[in-house]
């Protein structure tokens, strides 16, 4: 057992060190990093920028094939390269969906004049990608997306609403699952196309969130034009290309966004104990919750080592690896709330100014509820974990054997 | 990056595995469970012995295998999944170890090849009564030569030939070494919530007795073993919860309700998917326990103590939610549920109470933050 790369992986980190050192600031502050909207212009000019050197070095699609411009190395490599990036302030966020989740299906249904079309323009940072799958009525289930495509001659008419959509508002396309046959089972009616987002009839709005800010979007489509050899798969064949498309979400895992253990820790040297004596740090109750986000914290981090490892051994990555998204969020949650509650009634104010750490257990507070939900709820990956991992049998499920336009939708 | 196991490591796991499905398990712990006079399973410990896993981490000077702590720990977790009725633990995580940590050389010479060969039955003594002991708590005490007082309750202390026992000396604190076989050492079996575990009190009365490591070093000894200790014992914890969950999921697949398998709802699906998330976070730090432990790392005291808490935690939850699972099967003697119930609370116990090892792991922190 060691925490050491091989000869290979330690070369590959030291020329990504090199070049993140030559084209990025250093890491800014957590609270600096949270406050900085994508919605900024100037942001999404640099992140373009930035990801031109990143293909011009070669460190755009690492794991991609040579074919497609990329550099056709092992995912460890992947890893490597994103554990160095998050040491600097690097604009990377607005290219993860497309890069990560988008192409890889792209690259997996589209015919080759579509991949030459798309693929290098993506990986050079010229155009940006969004995936456009949930719906007001399909989150959680979302193979029920209503959003319908009607064939006329060679070309689809879309009609319809996504929501939760990042990005949208600065993508150029994005790829998008609608129904395509109302007459058959919900899972088999669904195609994938990809739509040019500045096509007429799509209409992109932001949410205004419960946290205040506005980092997802609404996106409609009324009368929007798509040809049909912007199609991914066979018609009827959408929901086999989601899952393609989601497969890829779980290799871009991070760290959770906010404080963490160290931030209370710090913050509770200089708090003051509930009990009126000492400090939060020297508070028993606190000291006990405090080990427990250690040792949750650490564990998560351990097994992110765990998978690495199986990656440098060119083996695939055990399931330990889906663990983060059901520990993060909570634990967020948990530590942030904990820090307001120490201030008594001093925690209810969140203005930066006059709240600790410049308001980031409030920002962070108001923001959890969101990580809980976002990318599958916690109850939906638990549902993973054990049908896939444990292989539990699937829930009994009330749509099989129906046609979707006669399933019961509530509303 | 290779934070896993070594493929010679994952196969002496295999063959261990293999080697207790035949040799022990539940049945094999009811043994022990079931007859009131029996401490420990003298055929499970024979072939335990004879496959040399008692000297796995003893040097081979010593009469050991001279594998290493990461050979020891793969062979912990077997030992924890099988539910192992015999002093495993006590004679080879916590009296070998504090033997090979501070023992002279004529101690090692005498009693590790004995401990290798089966033939010693060892334990550690430091408890006296309710509550965490600490330094200044200590009653017992040693004079140079002999000592006096009495440990409760001390795991396996009613089938050891020989214990470690922590005891005061002057101000100090001193690790001594007893051989229990004389007549200034009173054993009484005691009653305890895991019955295929041996406990007893110990009483000494001018027993006699001899330093381990130096004279008022034996607080800090003591740690030392615990903290080795606690990341062997997390690796029978992590076991232990695998084989709760395991055991839930066959029957979450295989018993009906409402005429669907229990394990298509979602009430059993999270509760097992939870069970599923501590036992990847307790192994993830026992791993690094065990990493900090075969190489002597200085992290060693944040690793075990991160380790414990993470799998003692784990265990508690599993043996639970497994009972639960199980409905009012998991409530009865017949099904095993309540033996993995049991052992959870002797392991979370026997080298000091989760709360215990919290507080001692925001106190490294806060150490290794200063320094």
């Amino acid at each position: 057992m060691d925490f050491n790369d091989t000869p290979d992986e330690a070369a590959f980190r030291a020329e990504a060190r090199a070049f993140l050192e030559a084209h990025c600031k250093p890491k800014v502050a957590e609270k600096d990093r949270m406050n900085r909207s994508l919605r900024g212009v100037d942001y999404l000019k640099a992140a373009k920028a930035y990801q031109k050197k990143k293909a011009e070095a070669g460190f755009a699609g690492i794991t991609w094939a040579k074919e497609h411009g990329g550099r056709g190395l092992p995912p460890i490599f992947s890893v490597i390269f994103g554990q160095e990036e998050a040491k600097f302030d690097a604009p990377s966020a607005p290219f993860a969906i497309g890069l990560g989740m988008c192409l890889p299906t792209l690259i997996a249904f589209a015919s080759e004049a579509i991949k030459q079309r798309y693929v290098a323009k993506a990986l050079s940072g010229e155009e940006v990608w969004c995936q456009l799958f949930s719906e007001p009525g399909a989150g959680s289930d979302v193979a029920a997306s209503k959003t319908k495509a009607v064939k006329e001659g060679d070309d689809w008419i879309v009609n319809g609403q996504k929501v939760w959509t990042t990005g949208a508002h600065f993508s150029d396309f994005g790829i998008l699952l609608v129904r395509t046959n109302p007459d058959v089972e919900k899972h088999k009616g669904l195609t994938m196309f990809i739509v040019d987002m500045n096509a007429p009839g799509v209409d992109v709005r932001p949410i205004h969130q419960a946290s205040g800010g506005s980092d997802f979007n609404e996106v409609y489509f009324t009368d929007v034009r798509i040809a049909d050899d912007h199609r991914l798969g066979d018609p009827g064949q959408g929901w086999g290309v989601a899952l393609v498309t989601l497969m890829n979400e779980r290799l871009a895992v991070g760290g959770s966004p906010g404080p963490d253990y160290r931030e209370i820790m710090n913050f509770a040297r200089s708090a003051a104990s509930p009990t009126g004596e000492g400090t939060l740090l020297q508070n028993e109750a606190f000291r006990q919750k405090l080990a427990d986000w250690i040792v949750r914290a650490e564990g998560y981090k351990l097994a992110k080592f765990r998978t690495m490892t199986a990656l440098s051994k060119g083996q695939a990555p055990g399931p330990e690896s889906s663990i983060g998204k059901v520990i993060n969020a909570n634990q967020m949650m948990d530590i942030s709330n904990a820090a307001i509650e120490a201030l008594d009634h001093y925690g209810i104010i969140d203005d930066p100014a006059l709240a600790p750490i410049d308001g980031a257990f409030h920002q962070s507070y108001m923001f959890a509820p969101g990580l809980r939900i976002a990318g599958g709820t916690d109850e939906i990956l638990k549902n993973i974990l054990a049908e896939r991992v444990l292989g539990l049998p699937q829930d009994q499920r009330a749509d099989k054997g129906i046609a979707f336009k006669d399933l019961p939708s509530g509303r | 990056m290779n934070f896993d196991f070594s493929d010679d490591q994952k196969s002496l796991k295999d063959q261990a595995r293999k080697f207790l499905s035949d040799k022990a398990g539940a049945k094999v712990t009811r043994r022990v469970l079931d007859d009131g006079g029996a401490s420990y399973d003298q055929s499970l410990w024979r072939a335990v012995a004879e496959m040399g896993w008692l000297g796995a981490a003893i040097p081979e000077q010593h009469g050991g295998l001279g594998l290493g702590r990461l050979e020891l720990c793969v062979l912990a977790e077997e030992l924890g999944r099988a539910l192992a009725p015999i002093p495993f633990s006590s004679t080879a995580y916590f009296f070998a170890e504090a033997l090979m940590l501070a023992g002279s050389e004529a101690q090692k010479t005498a009693l590790l090849p004995k401990v290798a060969a089966g033939e010693v039955i060892g334990c550690f003594a430091s408890s006296e009564g309710p509550g965490a002991p600490t330094p200044s708590s200590m009653q017992a005490k040693f004079d140079g030569a002999k000592l006096n007082g009495a440990k409760v309750p001390v795991t396996d202390g009613d089938c050891a030939s020989h214990a470690v026992v922590v005891a005061k000396e002057g101000a100090g604190v001193s690790l001594v070494l007893v051989d229990l076989n004389q007549s200034g050492v009173m054993r009484a079996t005691l009653k305890t919530l895991d019955p295929s575990r041996g406990h007893a009190k110990l009483e000494f009365k001018n027993a006699k007795a001899e330093r381990i490591g130096a004279a008022g070093q034996g607080w800090e000894l003591a740690e030392s073993v615990l903290d080795r200790a606690a990341v062997l014992i997390a690796f029978e914890q992590v076991g232990g919860s695998q084989a709760c969950l395991e055991m839930a999921t066959e029957y979450a697949k295989s018993r009906y309700a409402f005429s669907r398998p229990i394990g298509s709802f979602q009430a059993i699906k999270h509760k097992l998917a939870d069970m599923y998330v501590a036992i990847e976070v307790a192994r993830s730090n026992a791993y690094y326990g065990a990493w900090a432990l075969s190489t002597e790392a200085g992290e060693l005291g944040f690793a075990a103590a991160a380790s414990r808490a993470a799998a003692s935690d784990a265990y508690y939850m599993c043996a639970k939610e497994n009972i639960q699972t199980h409905g009012g099967m998991g409530f009865t003697w017949e099904v095993d549920c309540h033996l993995y119930f049991r052992r959870a609370k002797l392991l979370a116990l026997q080298a000091g109470s989760p709360a215990v090892w919290k507080e001692k792991l925001v106190k490294r922190l806060e150490r290794r933050n200063v320094a």
